[in-house]
């Protein structure tokens, strides 16, 4: 940069310092546009009565509402739980050298996203129907304990089956991607050291699949904690269950709707927040370690375009490195 | 110096699915000495290299690495293939070095050459760190205890691979083609750390296209084409009276 210019180019001489950046009067008019709808949006809520948000509120601690709320979080957290455990398990078989052991998996991963889960949690609801007695004991042979499927069967059991149950099936696939993300190599290396399969996979390949593996379980989480509120047709109390017991008493139906969903709301948004905090801690080992944009600068950025990257003098950016690296690897 | 063999190998066979790879390979290499298998690509080298350490299982003949048969147990005039527990153990006496580094990004470089000595031998955590320090030293790279594989180069990602195969304290160093993936600068940090080795009586086996190292360090090298040795020896008669034709249109394309 400091260098002059080699005689017989084009460039002048003397070039002002300051670089005027393009303007995009394009975007003033979309944040008119955005804040002319948001006015309208927040004076009917305030305007209309028929919101009735005292009653949203009135109802926001209500026990039956918390017992629900809480409901649902279990049922999140137990569902996902069932659902990666057996995820991993179907994943590993999947990809099994046992054709047999493979070919279940398929079968069971076609079986379980194949049919809705509504279908599935009602179908699980009523077992007794089709096993009237559930036993313990040798195969076709005697049994040493036996239970009646009904009261086996409780509406919270039926739910933890329908919803894990059908969640392996696609946790199975996001931790299939996963562990084929993982280089072959890794495998290879860590085998030479001595490590055994099983090392192999507890310490090299898993931590590694883990990384491609948890941004999309964050979503299926998310998508969980909604999900549960199918529970409802089997009269599990959870929170929009709990809601629609409360409104049909009283017929105020779209404030206790709107209870429930801020509930919602909010625990995704607990979720959002706690995934992408994961997501940070797993980039541990890339190069490109703090390379984040710097908070705050999206404002100048969204209207005057945006900045060309500082490096210091005489040093390259992590990135950069990164590429080279990563282009002879591939 | 010993002049045991440490590896001995006669009539290994290698095959993916029907097209036969390693056609019947003897080879000797006693303890302390430095074996270069020097051939064109697809000629079988790294792939019986692999089978040296039973990342690929050998269809025919047999290795043995010191007087054990690799991946195998002799029973009765049979060989019964062994449990991965015990195929694990005896690969953890061998060390080997790849192409691509394959050196483990979620673990700071220490932690890379510590993870086999921790859980695999299942040492104590104080002597494997401060052996492991030594040997980052040994390959100079005692700064970078603390990064990530990820923030070094090539050259240095392939000494840190060099280091974490040593932490086991092999008997035997396997490397596959260890430089063809670096930049041409790079390649001579990463020979030095093994004529280093070779001169403190490593007992190495080496696929390379480095034919300078190989002259200079090896004490014989072997060269292989379609999948059979072709001609081995002393590296001065190989390289300088080369009998067989194909060797010779080799050595006169990389010479």
């Amino acid at each position: 940069m400091a260098e002059p210019a080699p005689a017989g180019t084009a460039v002048p001489a003397e070039l002002p310092g300051e670089v005027v950046r393009l303007r995009h009067p394009g975007r003033w008019v979309a944040v008119a546009v955005v804040v002319v709808l948001l006015a309208m949006l927040v004076n009917s809520l305030i305007r209309n009565p028929n919101f009735q948000w005292d009653v949203v509120f009135g109802y926001f601690l209500d026990a039956s509402i918390l017992d629900g709320l809480r409901n649902t979080i279990l049922l999140t957290v137990v569902a996902m739980l069932v659902g990666l455990l057996l995820g991993i398990v179907l994943a590993v078989a999947r990809d099994s050298d046992n054709p047999i052991v493979a070919g279940a998996s398929a079968l069971y991963i076609g079986f379980f996203r194949g049919t809705p889960l509504l279908v599935q949690l009602i179908f699980w609801f009523n077992l007794s129907a089709l096993y009237p007695t559930l036993s313990l004991g040798v195969p076709f042979g005697p049994s040493f304990v036996e239970g009646n499927v009904n009261t086996l069967i409780t509406p919270l059991i039926a739910a933890v089956l329908g919803l894990g149950l059908n969640e392996a099936a696609y946790m199975a696939e996001i931790v299939r991607a996963g562990l084929q993300s993982v280089d072959p190599g890794q495998t290879q290396a860590a085998q030479a050291l001595g490590m055994t399969r099983r090392q192999v996979f507890r310490r090299i390949v898993l931590p590694q699949a883990l990384r491609v593996i948890i941004p999309p379980t964050g979503n299926e989480t998310i998508g969980m904690l909604k999900t549960t509120s199918l529970v409802s047709v089997i009269s599990l109390p959870e929170l929009l269950y709990a809601s629609q017991i409360i409104y049909s008493r009283t017929y105020e139906v779209i404030p206790l709707l709107l209870t429930a969903s801020i509930w919602y709301l909010i625990l995704t948004t607990v979720l959002t927040i706690a995934q992408s905090f994961l997501e940070r801690r797993l980039r541990r080992g890339d190069a490109q370690r703090g390379g984040g944009r710097p908070q705050g600068s999206r404002w100048r950025e969204l209207l005057h375009g945006r900045r060309p990257p500082v490096a210091p003098p005489g040093e390259v950016p992590a990135a950069e490195t990164v590429l080279g690296v990563g282009g002879r690897l591939g | 110096m010993s002049r045991q063999p440490m590896v001995l190998a006669r009539g290994v066979r290698k095959s993916y699915g029907a097209n036969e790879v390693v056609k019947g390979v003897d080879l000797d290499v006693r303890a302390g000495e430095v074996l270069c298998l020097l051939g064109p690509s697809g000629s079988g080298k790294s792939t019986f290299l692999r089978c040296i350490n039973h990342l690929e299982k050998i269809d025919a003949g047999w290795i043995s690495v010191d007087g054990e048969l690799v991946g195998y147990r002799r029973h009765k005039g049979k060989l019964y293939e062994l449990k991965d527990a015990d195929i694990a153990r005896r690969r953890s006496e061998i060390g080997m070095v790849f192409q691509q580094f394959n050196l483990f990004p979620h673990l700071s470089v220490l932690d890379n050459l510590m993870e086999a000595p921790l859980r695999v031998r299942r040492e104590q955590p104080g002597p494997v760190r401060e052996r492991s320090l030594a040997l980052l030293e040994r390959v100079g790279l005692a700064d970078k205890a603390g990064a990530y594989p990820r923030q070094l180069s090539g050259g240095q990602q392939q000494r840190v691979a060099i280091a974490r195969a040593l932490a086991m304290q092999p008997k035997l160093m396997l490397f596959d083609e260890p430089t063809s993936a670096l930049d041409p600068e790079l390649v001579g940090e990463v020979l030095d750390v093994m004529r280093g080795l070779a001169a403190d009586g490593m007992t190495m086996i080496v696929v390379t296209h480095e034919i300078g190292f190989a002259r200079e360090v090896a004490d014989t090298v072997a060269f292989l084409d379609g999948g059979v040795v072709l001609e081995q020896g002393p590296p001065d008669q190989v390289f300088s009276a080369a009998v067989h034709p194909r060797t010779k249109s080799f050595l006169a394309r990389v010479l």
